[in-house]
C-alpha cells in the first residue's frame, strides 16, 4: 500500500529535477556562447574570462593553456562557473576542468577554519600530482597550528616534490618523507626503490634506491610501533565496551543469583530512548540544540531501562530466585519478545547521529588515531565502575544490598526490606544496561539485535571472571577485549572469536570458578 | 500406595508412547495412501513430510531431555550437533547431485561459485553412503567428547555450562558461515536430487524417509528408556539432585556426564541426518545460538524429565509454529519468549505435569519430577 | 609418629581461606574402631577438618594419613570415598527424586562404579538382602518405594547414615547427625552409632552435649583451626582452657 505514492513521489522528483535542471541549461549555455559576440566591449575580458571561454575550446592546446593559467590565478569564487560549464560541456573539456576544481576547491579549503577540512583539503592536493600546490602547501603548513594538519600539509608537499625533475629535490623529499614516517608514502617510495632495481633503471633512479631504502625502513619501524599502539588502544576500548555491558551481568548474577539474558535487550531499550529523544529534538527543537539530545537522553536511557528491569523483576525474576536456570530461560523468553516488539515498532535499521563533540578523534602521534566516540566510552566505563564500587561499599543503600546477599533471613529481621532491596538492584543493574546502550549509540547502529551482538561475549567475561567481585569482571573484560584485539588481525574476527571461546574454556580447566571465586563456607552451597 | 506408584507411571508412559508409536508409524502413512485425495481423512505429502520433520526434532529433544530433564546439564549448543549430523548428510547428498548441477560439474554449485577447483579432501568420505551415515553420527559425538571432557572434567557445572555451550552455538555459527570452510557459506547446502537413486521429489521416497525416521524415533527411544531405567539412569538422576553425594557415594559425576553428554550429540546427529533428505536444505541459520535454544524450549514444554514429554513437546510446539506463522507470521517470536516465560514460571512440569495432574489430580510423579527449587550456589 | 592402631593421622593441616586460617596446625588422629566425638564453639573447623579428610576441601599444607598410611591429600573424593571414608553431611543430603530403595541401592559398595557396570548392573539377591537389612536398620522398611524428598527431617538423617553404611566405610565422618531431631529419634541415633563403632571407626561432630555424653567415650576440643583439648567428657568439661572458650555457654557447664 505504502509503495505506491512513494514510487509515484520519487517519479515525480525525477521529472521535476529533469525539466528544471537539465532543460534550461542549454539556453544559458546558448547565451554565454552568444553574448561575447553580440556585445561590443568584448575587447574588456579579464585573462580569467578569457580562460573560462577557452576551456571550452576545440583545441586541446588552448584548453590546457587554459587549465594552466586558471590553477595559477585562480582562485574558488570561479567552481560555481566551472561547474555550470561542465555540467554542459562534452566529456573531453569535463575532463579537462576537473583537476581545475579539485585544485581550486582544495586550494579555499587548506584556509578552512575546520581543521579536519583542512587535513583534508591537503591530502587530496598530494593525491592530484599537480606541482603547483606545493607552495600553496607549504604556505599554509607554515601558518598551520594544529600539528596534525601541519604535518598533512608537509607530508603532501614533499609526496609532490617526488614528481620534480631535479634529482636534489627528490633526494630531500624522500628523506623529509622519511623523517616524516609517512604512512601515505610508502608505497611510492616502494615503487621507486623497485622500479630503481629494474633492468632498464636509469642513473637517476638507481640513485635514488638508497635513500628511499632508508626512508622505507624508517616508516616500516615507525609503523610496526604505531600499529602496537593502535592494538593496545582497540583492545583497551573493546574491554571498555565489555565492561560496561557486563557491569550489570555481574550484578545481579553476583549479588543475586540471576542470569538475565535479557539483559542485551534493556541494552537496546536504552540505545532505543537515545534514539528516540534524539528524534524528539529534531523534529521540536531548533538545530542549534541538537547536539543536546545526547546529555539529555542519558537520564531517559537509564529510566527505561530502569523501569523496564523493574517491571521485568516484578513480574517474572521473583518467582525465581535461587533457580539459576530458570532465570536464564525465563528472560530468554523476555529477550526474544522484546526483540521482535523493537523490530515490529522501529523496524530494523535506525542510528544515532553522534554530537559534534563525539565526532572525529585525536590524532596523537602520526599513524596513531583514536576516535573520540571510543574515548569517552573509556573514561564512561571507569566513571561506572567507580561509581559503583562507591554505591556498593560506600552508600547506605550498598551496604543493604551487600547485607541481604549474604545473609537474606537476618537482614530481613534486621528490618531490611528484602524485597525491596531485590528489586531496587535489579532495576538498578538494568539501568546500567541502559547506560551501556546510551554508549553503545556511539559506536553502532540502533538495531532490534543489537542486545545479542555482544551478550555471548559479555557473559563470556562474567563467566571468565567469577561471580564473587567486580574486580573479576573487570580484570575479564580487560583480558578478553585485549586478546580479541590481539589475535583478530591475525585470524580474522571470526576465528578471533572461536579462539576466546577455546581460551575461555582452558582457562576455565585451570579456575573452574572464574578470576575471583568466593572461597570459604558460602562457596560450598 | 506409594509402591504402585511409579510401576503404574512407567506403564503409563509405556503405554502412551506405544499409541504414539501406532499413530505415526501405521496411521499417518496409510492416512497418507489409502484415502482419496478429496476425503478429509488424508492426509496430504506436504503435511507428512512436514511431521517427519518434527520427529526429527523429537530425536534431538530426547536427547537434550537426557541431559537436562534427568542429568541437570542444560546444554544451549544442541543445534550444533545437530547441524554436525545435518552437514555430514548434506555433503553426501551435495556429492550426489553430480552433473545434475546448475553448471553441470561433478562439485557442489557453491564451489563452483566460490571457484574451488577440487573437492576438499574432507568431502572425500562423503562421496560414500556410508561415509555420509557414519560421519553424521561420529562427528558429533567426537566433537561432544572432546569439547564435554574439556568442560565436565574441570567442573564446569550449572549456568557456566549452559553459557559456555551458548558460546559455542555462536561460534559454530560464525564458522559455518564462512566461505573458506567450504560447507556452503550463509546459503548452506541444498538442491539435492537423489539418495542412493531414489529420487527425494518422489513422495514414495519421502514416505520411505518418514517411515525410518519414526522407526529411529522408537529406537531412540527405546534406548533412552534403557539408559534411564539402568542404575545409571538413576545416577543421572541422583547427579541432578545432589552432585556431591553422589561423589561421596563413590562415582565420578564429570565421567557421567559426559557419558549422557555424548549420548545426546549422537542422537543430535542421527536427527539431522533424517532431516536434510525431508527437508532438503541446511544453513548455518538452523545451528546458532536461536534454534539450540529452542530445543530447550520444546523440552520444557513438553515436561522435562520424561522422555514422551520430550517427544510431545518437539512435535506440539513445531505444529504450532508451522500453523501460526502462516497466519501471524511476525508473532511468532513473541510466542516462543512467551512460551519460555509462561512454562518455567508456571509450568515447570510442562504438558506431561499438567496431563498428570488432570487425569491422577495428585502430586506430580515420583521417579522423574523437576528438581525441588533449591539454591544452587551463587546466592 | 608412627602411627601403631591409628586409621587417621592428621598432621599440622592448615586450611587457609583468603587470610583466614579455617584450620590452622591441626593435629588429630583416630584408632580403629573408636568412636570420637568432635566438639567446639562455631568457626572451629570441625566442618572444615571432615572436609580436608573426605577431599572436599583441599589443605593448603599438611599430612592426613589414613589406614595402612595412605597419603589422603591430593586425592580427589571418589578415590577417597573408594579407600573406605563415608561422609555424612550436616544438612542432610539425600537424592529427593529417587526413592529410598534406589537411593540406598545406589550407595551400596560395588566394585565398579564406572559408567558401563553401572548401565548394565543388576542387583544381585546378596546385594538385595545387605539393603533390606540396611533398610530395617535404619527404620525405614515402611518406605523403601516413597520419594526420599518426601521424609521427615529425621529420617532424612537416618537415610543418609544407611547409605553411608551401606558403602563399607572403614571410617566414618558425621557431621551433627541428630540437629533437627526428636529426643527419642535422638536417642535411636545414639544406639545406631554406637553399634556401628563395633565395627568402623566414626567420627561425629555434635553440639548437643546429652547426645555427647550418650555417645562418647573421647571427645575433641576443637577452637580456632586447632585441637585443645581431648579426653573423657568429664575431662573436657573440667579443662579451664575449654571452659574460657565456651565462657557463657551453658551446654558444655552444665
Amino acid at each position: 500500500m505504502k509503495r505506491g505514492p512513494c514510487a509515484l513521489a520519487i517519479a515525480l522528483s525525477i521529472a521535476l529535477s529533469v525539466v528544471l535542471n537539465v532543460a534550461p541549461k542549454p539556453v544559458n549555455a546558448e547565451d554565454e556562447a552568444s553574448t561575447p559576440a553580440a556585445v561590443p566591449s568584448a575587447p574588456a575580458l579579464s585573462p580569467i574570462e578569457q580562460a573560462l571561454a577557452d576551456l571550452s575550446s576545440e583545441s586541446a592546446e588552448t584548453r590546457s593553456a587554459a587549465v594552466a593559467l586558471l590553477i595559477e590565478e585562480g582562485d574558488a569564487s570561479l567552481i560555481p562557473k566551472l561547474d555550470e560549464i561542465r555540467a554542459t560541456a562534452d566529456r573531453a573539456v569535463r575532463q579537462a576542468i576537473k583537476p581545475v576544481v579539485d585544485l581550486l576547491k582544495n586550494r579555499a579549503n587548506l584556509s578552512s577554519e575546520l581543521p579536519d577540512y583542512r587535513r583534508s583539503a591537503a591530502s587530496d592536493l598530494a593525491s592530484t600530482g599537480r606541482r603547483e600546490a606545493i607552495a600553496w602547501l607549504e604556505a599554509a603548513a607554515a601558518k598551520e597550528e594544529v600539528w596534525w594538519v601541519r604535518y598533512t600539509m608537509e607530508e603532501s608537499a614533499n609526496l609532490l616534490e617526488l614528481r620534480s625533475g631535479d634529482l636534489a629535490a627528490r633526494q630531500t623529499a624522500i628523506k623529509k618523507l622519511g623523517d616524516l614516517r609517512s604512512q601515505n608514502g610508502l608505497s611510492t617510495l616502494q615503487e621507486l626503490i623497485e622500479s630503481g632495481n629494474a633492468a632498464d633503471a636509469t642513473e637517476e633512479q638507481k640513485a635514488l634506491i638508497s635513500t628511499a631504502t632508508a626512508a622505507v625502513s624508517q616508516i616500516e619501524s615507525w609503523s610496526t610501533k604505531a600499529t602496537i599502539m593502535e592494538t593496545i588502544f582497540r583492545g583497551i576500548s573493546l574491554s571498555s565496551i565489555l565492561l560496561i555491558m557486563s557491569l550489570g551481568l555481574a550484578i545481579v548474577f553476583g549479588l543475586m543469583g540471576v542470569i538475565n539474558m535479557a539483559h542485551g535487550e534493556l541494552m537496546m531499550i536504552g540505545a532505543y530512548a537515545t534514539f528516540v529523544t534524539q528524534q524528539a529534538f529534531i523534529a521540536w527543537l531548533p538545530p542549534e540544540h541538537f547536539d543536546w539530545y545526547f546529555p539529555a537522553s542519558l537520564p531517559l536511557a537509564f529510566l527505561a531501562s530502569f523501569g523496564a528491569g523493574w517491571l521485568l523483576e516484578a513480574t517474572v525474576i521473583r518467582f525465581l530466585y535461587g533457580r539459576l536456570l530458570e532465570t536464564l530461560l525465563a528472560t530468554w523468553g523476555v529477550s526474544l519478545i522484546l526483540m521482535q516488539s523493537a523490530r515490529v515498532y522501529f523496524g530494523d535499521l535506525t542510528a544515532v547521529i553522534a554530537p559534534q563533540a563525539l565526532r572525529g578523534g585525536a590524532q596523537v602521534m602520526v599513524g596513531v588515531y583514536l576516535p573520540y566516540n571510543r574515548i569517552f566510552i573509556i573514561i564512561l566505563s571507569i566513571v561506572c565502575v567507580v561509581g559503583i564500587y562507591y554505591l556498593l561499599f560506600n552508600s547506605n543503600l550498598g551496604l543493604r544490598v551487600r547485607a541481604v546477599t549474604q545473609n537474606r533471613n537476618m537482614s530481613a529481621c534486621l528490618g531490611i526490606p528484602t524485597r525491596k532491596v531485590d528489586s531496587y538492584t535489579f532495576a538498578f543493574a538494568s539501568g546500567l544496561a541502559g547506560i551501556a546502550g546510551w554508549a553503545l549509540t556511539m559506536v553502532g547502529n540502533v538495531d532490534p539485535g543489537l542486545g545479542q551482538n555482544y551478550i555471548v561475549d559479555a557473559f563470556m567475561v562474567v563467566v571468565t571472571g567469577g561471580v564473587g567481585k567486580l574486580a573479576g569482571t573487570i580484570w575479564a573484560s580487560l583480558g578478553i577485549g585485549g586478546l580479541n584485539k590481539l589475535i583478530e588481525p591475525f585470524s580474522g574476527a571470526v576465528y578471533g572469536k572461536v579462539f576466546i571461546l577455546v581460551g575461555v574454556i582452558l582457562f576455565l580447566q585451570w579456575r573452574p570458578s572464574g578470576l575471583f571465586a568466593a572461597k570459604g563456607r558460602s562457596a560450598d552451597a | 500406595m506409594p509402591e504402585q506408584m511409579q510401576p503404574q507411571q512407567n506403564s503409563r508412559e509405556t503405554l502412551s508412547f506405544y499409541l504414539v508409536g501406532a499413530i505415526f508409524l501405521v496411521v499417518m502413512p496409510l492416512l497418507n495412501v489409502l484415502p482419496s485425495e478429496e476425503s478429509w481423512l488424508h492426509l496430504s505429502d506436504f503435511r507428512l513430510n512436514q511431521f517427519g520433520k518434527f520427529l526429527c526434532f523429537a530425536i534431538l529433544a530426547l536427547g537434550l531431555d537426557l541431559t537436562w530433564g534427568y542429568c541437570g546439564v542444560l546444554s544451549m549448543g544442541q543445534g550444533v550437533f545437530f547441524g554436525f549430523g545435518a552437514y555430514c548428510m548434506g555433503m553426501y547428498l551435495a556429492l550426489q547431485i553430480g552433473k545434475e548441477s546448475v553448471y553441470g560439474s561433478d562439485l557442489p554449485d557453491f564451489m563452483v561459485w566460490t571457484q574451488v577447483k577440487e573437492l576438499p579432501l574432507f568431502w572425500y568420505p562423503f562421496k560414500s553412503f556410508w561415509g555420509g551415515i557414519l560421519g553424521a553420527i561420529l562427528v558429533p559425538v567426537i566433537f561432544a567428547t572432546i569439547f564435554g571432557f574439556l568442560a565436565f572434567r574441570s567442573r564446569i557445572k550449572g549456568v557456566y555450562f549452559a553459557i559456555i555451550t551458548q558460546a559455542l552455538a555462536f561460534a559454530a555459527w560464525l564458522v559455518f558461515n564462512r566461505n573458506e570452510t567450504r560447507l556452503g557459506g550463509t546459503n548452506g547446502l541444498t538442491d539435492f536430487k537423489q539418495v542412493l537413486g531414489y529420487r527425494l521429489s518422489d513422495p514414495s521416497t519421502q514416505l520411505g524417509l518418514y517411515i525410518l525416521t519414526v522407526l529411529a524415533l522408537i529406537a531412540s527411544y527405546l534406548l533412552c528408556r534403557w539408559i534411564v531405567a539402568s542404575r545409571a539412569g538413576k545416577v543421572l538422576i541422583a547427579i541432578r539432585d545432589s552432585e556431591s553425594r553422589v561423589t561421596f557415594s563413590g562415582y565420578t559425576p564429570w565421567v557421567y556426564k559426559l557419558f549422557v553428554f555424548v549420548v545426546a550429540a549422537g542422537l543430535a546427529g542421527l536427527a539431522g541426518m533424517l532431516y536434510v533428505p525431508q527437508v532438503g536444505i541446511i544453513t548455518p541459520a538452523q545451528i546458532g545460538v536461536l534454534p539450540s535454544l529452542e530445543v530447550v524450549i520444546w523440552v520444557a514444554v513438553g515436561g522435562r524429565g520424561t522422555l514422551i514429554g520430550a517427544i510431545l513437546g518437539a512435535v506440539v510446539v513445531n505444529f504450532g509454529r508451522s500453523v501460526l506463522t502462516n497466519y501471524f507470521p511476525e508473532a511468532w517470536p513473541f510466542i516462543l519468549g512467551g512460551l519460555f516465560v509462561v512454562v518455567v514460571t508456571m509450568f515447570p512440569d510442562g504438558l506431561v505435569g499438567i496431563i498428570r495432574k488432570l487425569f491422577s489430580g495428585g502430586p506430580p510423579a515420583a521417579g522423574v519430577a523437576m528438581p525441588k527449587p533449591q539454591a544452587q550456589g551463587g546466592r | 609418629m608412627s602411627a601403631e592402631g591409628l586409621i587417621l593421622n592428621c598432621e599440622n593441616v592448615v586450611v587457609d581461606y583468603d587470610g583466614f586460617k579455617a584450620l590452622n596446625n591441626c593435629n588429630f588422629s583416630v584408632h580403629y574402631n573408636e568412636l570420637r566425638v568432635v566438639i567446639g564453639p562455631n568457626g572451629a573447623g570441625k566442618t572444615t577438618l571432615l572436609d580436608c579428610i573426605c577431599g572436599k576441601t583441599k589443605p593448603s599444607s599438611g599430612k592426613i594419613a589414613f589406614g595402612n598410611n595412605i597419603e589422603l591429600v591430593g586425592k580427589n573424593a571418589e578415590d577417597i570415598t573408594k579407600l573406605g571414608v563415608g561422609r555424612k553431611f550436616q544438612a542432610p543430603s539425600v537424592y529427593g527424586n529417587l526413592t529410598v530403595w534406589q537411593n540406598l541401592d545406589l550407595s551400596l559398595k560395588r566394585a565398579s562404579k564406572g559408567v558401563f557396570p553401572t548401565l548394565m548392573g543388576k542387583s544381585t539377591p546378596a546385594e538385595r538382602d545387605r539393603i533390606n537389612e540396611t533398610m530395617d536398620t535404619i527404620g525405614l522398611t515402611q518406605d523403601a518405594h516413597s520419594r526420599a524428598g518426601s521424609l521427615s527431617h529425621g529420617q532424612k538423617q537416618w537415610l543418609e547414615i544407611g547409605m553411608v553404611i551401606l558403602q563399607d566405610p572403614s571410617l566414618l565422618l558425621v557431621d551433627e547427625p541428630v540437629a533437627g531431631m526428636s529426643d527419642k529419634e535422638t536417642e535411636q541415633t545414639g544406639r545406631l552409632l554406637n553399634s556401628l563403632a563395633e565395627k568402623h571407626a566414626i567420627v561425629v561432630i555434635e553440639h548437643d552435649m546429652d547426645f555427647v555424653r550418650q555417645i562418647a567415650r573421647v571427645v575433641t576440643v576443637l577452637a580456632e583451626g586447632t585441637v585443645i583439648c581431648e579426653g573423657t567428657v568429664e575431662h573436657v568439661q573440667a579443662d579451664q582452657h575449654v571452659r574460657e572458650i565456651y565462657l557463657g555457654r551453658a551446654k558444655v557447664a552444665h
